[in-house]
């Protein structure tokens, strides 16, 4: 039948609806690639894998920190099926009421919850655990989970260590990108120092889920996962029995001990007291309460951050600086009478000991007017022109010695303490109306002079090293660790080493000239040890004296500066001496033979004496 | 006897057949794999879905084999009007006492079976029609002629309405293409079915393609209508502008993204800018150009041209597409004023639920979108067998039978579709080609009838699936899963008449 070539017509339509709809799916697959983003997206889903968080060792390769497993209980609220509540509450050794009330709330917060599982239980006891382990299928929706959590075999270095807990948003907002909720992360201590080494990389799996969310398959067969790469081991320079020797002595004080191995600057202990346990660092959390409204304030760590007075220790300072600038020379004499008289019936008095003396007599004997003396011409050489240039000569000088600034060491949070300049004065007294005699405290160390526990270890190291010291640090470099290169540099003082070795034998005679002698540290003797030592008696406006004591031992031989410094209490003989010497004796003999001053210093409670807001 | 069907066997389109196997093949493949998961079991495993189709396809062979060559040929002719009436009766008892499946009541549950009489009602319409129009003495021209096919036509369509099944209704908007080919004037009807599917793509997929839509109409409109001096001219013009409108908005989409990637480098190293604030106009004007609005600039352009040509020609019929194209975009940018202000709410809602606009509370954007993805993902080879991961992890709706089509796009990309697509398109017009050579009225009418049916479910199926059309539950022929329709195409492709030259 003729039509027209209507069925020509037909097949054209046919041929252009035909391209219609391949040009819809052309630019759907070919020209579009929003789709594939979208598909990806749908699909897969990502399951992190924690890395197992670096363990921190000691000098001796004794774990200070490492890692254990905590059971919790995740409940997957829209997967909960109706379930025999007292059998639940029975296995989990919970009370039912507990676990009504928690998936109560979960179903109040379903929404937000979705399909994600929420922890029940946090750190379920093991054998709770397989319990449940055995009789879960019959509880759909529960189900167990294990995770990694900090592990302190060791009671060592509390403050040192810090602690790890989960991030929040401020801390997510600090490292864009680094964190995702539930993450955790080193907050104060080694663990926020060294929180790059130790964390480890993020892996996932890769899953393929439904629509109803899922789990279906891995995706690819697993080739796209991505390994957890686990974090970093860090060595410390840490001693741990020492450290843990000097928690023991430092109980019932507050006060610090750092000691330092002058042959490269690595710190040994490190001691804050009072300070935090490490079974509360494992779940600080619980312990945040306590720990904040304790008025001893445990998380304060006073070896880097407390700005003490040294006291007389300082005077080593001044002895040597008087010797480079050549207004001192160790047989000069000068006689003290109970004191120094300046002014009119001004006295900067002193105690009962042999005048007038040298050098290293009134080292040994800690003789406050020798410092005056030696002070007054540091200041008052003419080769300055004001009393101001020769302070802030002074200054310099001092510095030099590390104080006054921070020392650069890889612990954080440490504090500068701080040393006067001209312009300290002429603020408080102005310009041109004070003079060496204003000033005559720093001498001895008291009055605008202040350093922490470690600036006076780090001085004790540079007189044992004779006139250089090395940064103190607490990282040891080890496989796949490096420490900054400034940690290997000797680090000189202003003053000739050539001038050291006299102050060292003063130092030796303070501790070794046996008793009767005058010697101020006879108690830090400790047979063929040659310890050299020098203490320190600080004011403390708030109360009684603080004990303060630096001391290096061998003399030739180096192995150990030690500073120690008891808030009130009392003369540097009395508290701080001991108690370095016993560090010394422990770290070089490893058994303390002096039982009875050991456990003198250790049962001491000078709690009582300290005020505190 | 044997030499009768010596004769049959040589008569038969073998190519028909073998595409036909082809279809049910890559279909099955498909069902297999939109349902596969890590620990699937076998393609037979007849605990699924792809077990039972297998089921179905040998069921199927057989069937066909039967009527191909067995059952005389001359006994449909017969049996069509009882056969129609049988139908029509199934259709209306299955409202009654069928269960409600998705909100439409028109399966029959026979314990393990269910069977869907709007599939066989297919084969009962056509048979009817091709009888009656090839009748002596029935003219189309004839109101009296028109008003009997037209009614053969809408009763069983009202009845499928009725059973809330409204995408097997629209099939039977294809067997206007019959009368048409009859001899049926099709402006009037054209017209009417240029508004109303213009409100309703306007609504569903957007004034941009409706308008690409319109394009492609009145190129098809022109063509099967118009005095064309130069067909093939005229037909490549035509799909050139429907094709370059089609990938217009990808492509300004990936000029943008180019451009917004570039823009510094455009900025300052291209074209450094002498007076500033100049260059960086020039090209931020791109990402602000909307598709419609070149389709507008362009259209502007070349509408006089043609007027003046179909007045210079005295070109009626273009004139009319002109005009109708005028018209159509005046109805598309109203639409959505007219639906707002001129409908109240319950017709309103009473067309969403109808357009699928308000079908579950996740949305009809959610299938229709989850479904671009699926195939969008697929790019040009696919993911390979089995490595789809939107259709076999439930993000597609109806993954196996309605929106089979996704597993084709994801796991075989555009190649798959473009195989599928022009396997269809092959079998549409091997049969009408088919058809025009047979020497008897009804053969031919009956092969338009079954093309008709075939066509209008791959465009309604197809163009849901990539967002085309509104969601419209139809399956794909031969590649969905499910009995009814298998068998039912089967007998449709087979009846001797279709595949016999």
């Amino acid at each position: 039948m003729n039509d027209d070539g209507r069925h020509i017509r037909l097949l054209i339509g046919l041929g252009v609806v035909t391209l219609l709809l391949l040009g819809r799916i052309f630019s759907l697959q070919i020209l579009s690639s929003s789709y594939k983003e979208d598909a990806d997206r749908n699909a897969t889903i990502y399951e992190t894998i924690y890395p197992t968080r670096g363990a921190i060792y000691d000098r001796n390769g004794t774990i200070l920190v490492g890692n254990k497993v905590a059971y919790d209980i995740l409940v997957t609220p829209r997967e909960v099926k109706p379930f025999d509540t007292l059998a639940l509450a029975t296995v989990l050794d919970v009370d039912p009421g507990f676990i009504k009330s928690r998936l109560e709330e979960y179903n109040k917060r379903r929404r937000s919850i979705g399909y994600q599982a929420v922890t029940m239980i946090r750190n379920l006891p093991a054998e709770t655990y397989m319990r449940f382990d055995e009789v879960k299928y019959r509880f759909p929706g529960f189900r167990g989970q294990v995770r990694g959590i900090r592990d302190y075999p060791v009671n060592a270095g509390g403050n040192l260590l810090g602690y790890v807990s989960e991030v929040n948003q401020a801390y997510m907002d600090a490292h864009p990108g680094e964190y995702k909720s539930g993450d955790y992360a080193g907050m104060t201590g080694i663990e926020a120092a060294r929180e790059k080494d130790l964390r480890g990389e993020k892996g996932y799996h890769i899953y393929l889920r439904n629509s109803l969310n899922q789990i279906e398959q891995p995706y690819k067969d697993g080739v796209m996962d991505k390994e957890a790469v686990p974090g970093q081991d860090i060595v410390t320079t840490i001693d741990a029995s020492l450290q843990q020797y000097g928690q023991e002595l430092m109980q019932g004080k507050v006060g610090s001990l750092v000691a330092i191995e002058p042959a490269t600057g690595e710190i040994l202990a490190l001691v804050s007291a009072p300070g935090i346990d490490v079974s509360m660092l494992a779940d600080i959390g619980k312990h945040w309460n306590e720990i904040s409204s304790d008025p001893y304030k445990p998380m304060y760590n006073r070896a880097v951050q407390a700005s003490y007075p040294p006291g007389s220790v300082f005077k080593l300072v001044n002895g040597l600086i008087g010797l480079e600038e050549g207004v001192l020379r160790p047989e000069m004499m000068y006689s003290c009478n109970y004191g120094y008289h300046f002014g009119a019936g001004h006295k900067l008095g002193c105690h009962g000991h042999k005048s007038p003396l040298n050098m290293e007599e009134s080292i040994m004997m800690s003789c406050n007017a020798y410092y005056c003396y030696v002070l007054k011409n540091i200041l008052d050489n003419r080769k300055y022109a004001s009393v101001a240039d020769g302070l802030d000569a002074w200054h310099e000088y001092v510095e030099s010695f590390g104080f006054g600034r921070k020392l650069g060491s890889d612990f954080p949070a440490e504090l500068s303490g701080s040393i006067p300049t001209s312009k300290t004065y002429n603020r408080s007294y102005g310009k041109g109306r004070w003079n060496s005699t204003t000033v005559i405290s720093l001498s001895i160390g008291q009055g605008e002079i202040l350093a922490t526990p470690m600036h006076l270890a780090n001085l004790c190291a540079t007189i044992a090293n004779r006139g250089y010291y090395y940064i103190p640090h607490i990282i040891k470099a080890s496989e796949g660790v490096e420490i900054e290169p400034q940690f290997y540099e000797k680090q000189y003082t202003m003053v000739d080493t050539l001038h050291f070795p006299k102050v060292v034998k003063g130092m030796w005679r303070a501790v070794n000239s046996g008793p009767g002698m005058g010697g101020t540290a006879w108690i830090a003797h400790v047979d063929s040890l040659d310890i050299c030592g020098k203490t320190g008696t600080a004011q403390n406006p708030r109360g009684a004296d603080n004990s303060v004591f630096i001391c290096f031992a061998p003399m030739d031989d180096p192995q150990i500066a030690v500073a120690c410094y008891v808030e009130n209490g009392g003369f540097g003989a009395t508290y701080a001496a001991p108690m370095a010497s016993l560090m010394v004796e422990k770290y070089l003999k490893g058994k303390v033979k002096r039982t009875d001053l050991e456990k003198r210093m250790k049962e001491a409670n000078l709690m009582s004496r300290v005020k505190h807001d | 006897m044997t030499e009768q069907h010596a004769h049959k066997r040589q008569s038969i389109d073998w190519a028909v057949i073998v595409t036909y196997l082809l279809l049910v093949l890559i279909g099955w493949i498909n069902i297999y794999a939109s349902i596969h998961s890590a620990d699937s079991p076998s393609i037979f495993d007849l605990g699924t879905r792809s077990g039972k189709q297998f089921v179905w396809i040998l069921t199927s062979l057989g069937l066909a084999g039967a009527i191909l060559f067995l059952l005389p040929s001359r006994l449909w002719e017969s049996i069509c009007i009882p056969f129609y009436i049988l139908v029509l009766f199934l259709l209306m008892v299955v409202i009654f006492v069928s269960n409600d499946v998705k909100g439409s009541h028109s399966w029959f549950d026979l314990g393990p079976v269910r069977f869907q009489p709007a599939e066989i009602s297919k084969i009962a319409t056509s048979l009817l029609l091709a009888f009656v129009m090839s009748m002596q003495n029935f003219r189309l021209s004839k109101l009296k002629d028109l008003a009997i096919a037209a009614a053969i036509i809408i009763l069983p369509m009202l009845i499928i309405v009725a059973e809330s099944e409204t995408g097997s209704a629209l099939v039977y908007l294809g067997f206007v293409f019959v009368l048409y080919r009859e001899g049926f004037s099709g402006w009037w009807l054209g017209l009417f079915g240029l508004v109303v599917a213009l409100f309703i793509s306007t609504l569903t997929i957007g004034i941009y393609w409706s308008i690409v839509g319109l394009i492609a109409a009145m190129v098809l409109f022109y063509v099967l209508t118009g005095n064309v001096s130069h067909p093939w001219r005229t037909v490549f013009l035509g799909m050139g502008s429907v094709a370059f409108a089609a990938l217009l908005p990808a492509a300004l989409d990936e000029a943008c993204a180019l451009i917004e990637g570039h823009i510094d480098y455009l900025n300052h190293r291209i074209w450094v800018p002498q007076e500033g604030e100049s260059a960086r106009y020039f090209w931020s004007f791109l990402p602000k150009l909307k598709p419609i609005y070149v389709v507008l600039a362009l259209s502007t352009g070349a509408l006089p041209i043609l007027l003046y040509k179909a007045y210079r020609k005295k070109d009626l019929t273009l004139a009319i597409a002109v005009g109708a194209f005028l018209i159509g975009i005046l109805l598309s940018f109203s639409t959505d004023y007219i639906f707002d202000n001129v409908l109240q709410p319950h017709q309103q809602s009473r067309i969403e639920v109808l357009l699928g606009m308000k079908e579950d509370p996740s949305g009809v954007g959610y299938n229709v979108n989850q479904s671009k993805i699926a195939i969008g993902s697929g790019g040009l080879l696919g993911k390979g067998f089995l490595q789809g991961t939107q259709t076999t992890f439930g993000f597609v709706p109806e993954q196996t039978t309605d929106f089979i089509f996704c597993t084709v796009g994801e796991e075989w990309g555009f190649v798959g579709c473009l195989v599928v697509i022009a396997l269809y398109v092959f079998l549409i017009a091997r049969i009408l080609i088919d058809a025009e050579s047979c020497r008897g009225n009804f053969t031919r009418i009956y092969g338009y009838c079954v093309a008709a049916c075939i066509f209008m479910h791959l465009f309604i199926n197809v163009g849901m699936t990539v967002g085309l059309m509104p969601v419209i539950g139809i399956p794909l022929p031969l590649l969905s899963y499910g009995g009814s329709s298998l068998w039912a195409f089967t007998i449709l492709i087979h009846f001797p008449i279709p595949v016999q030259k």
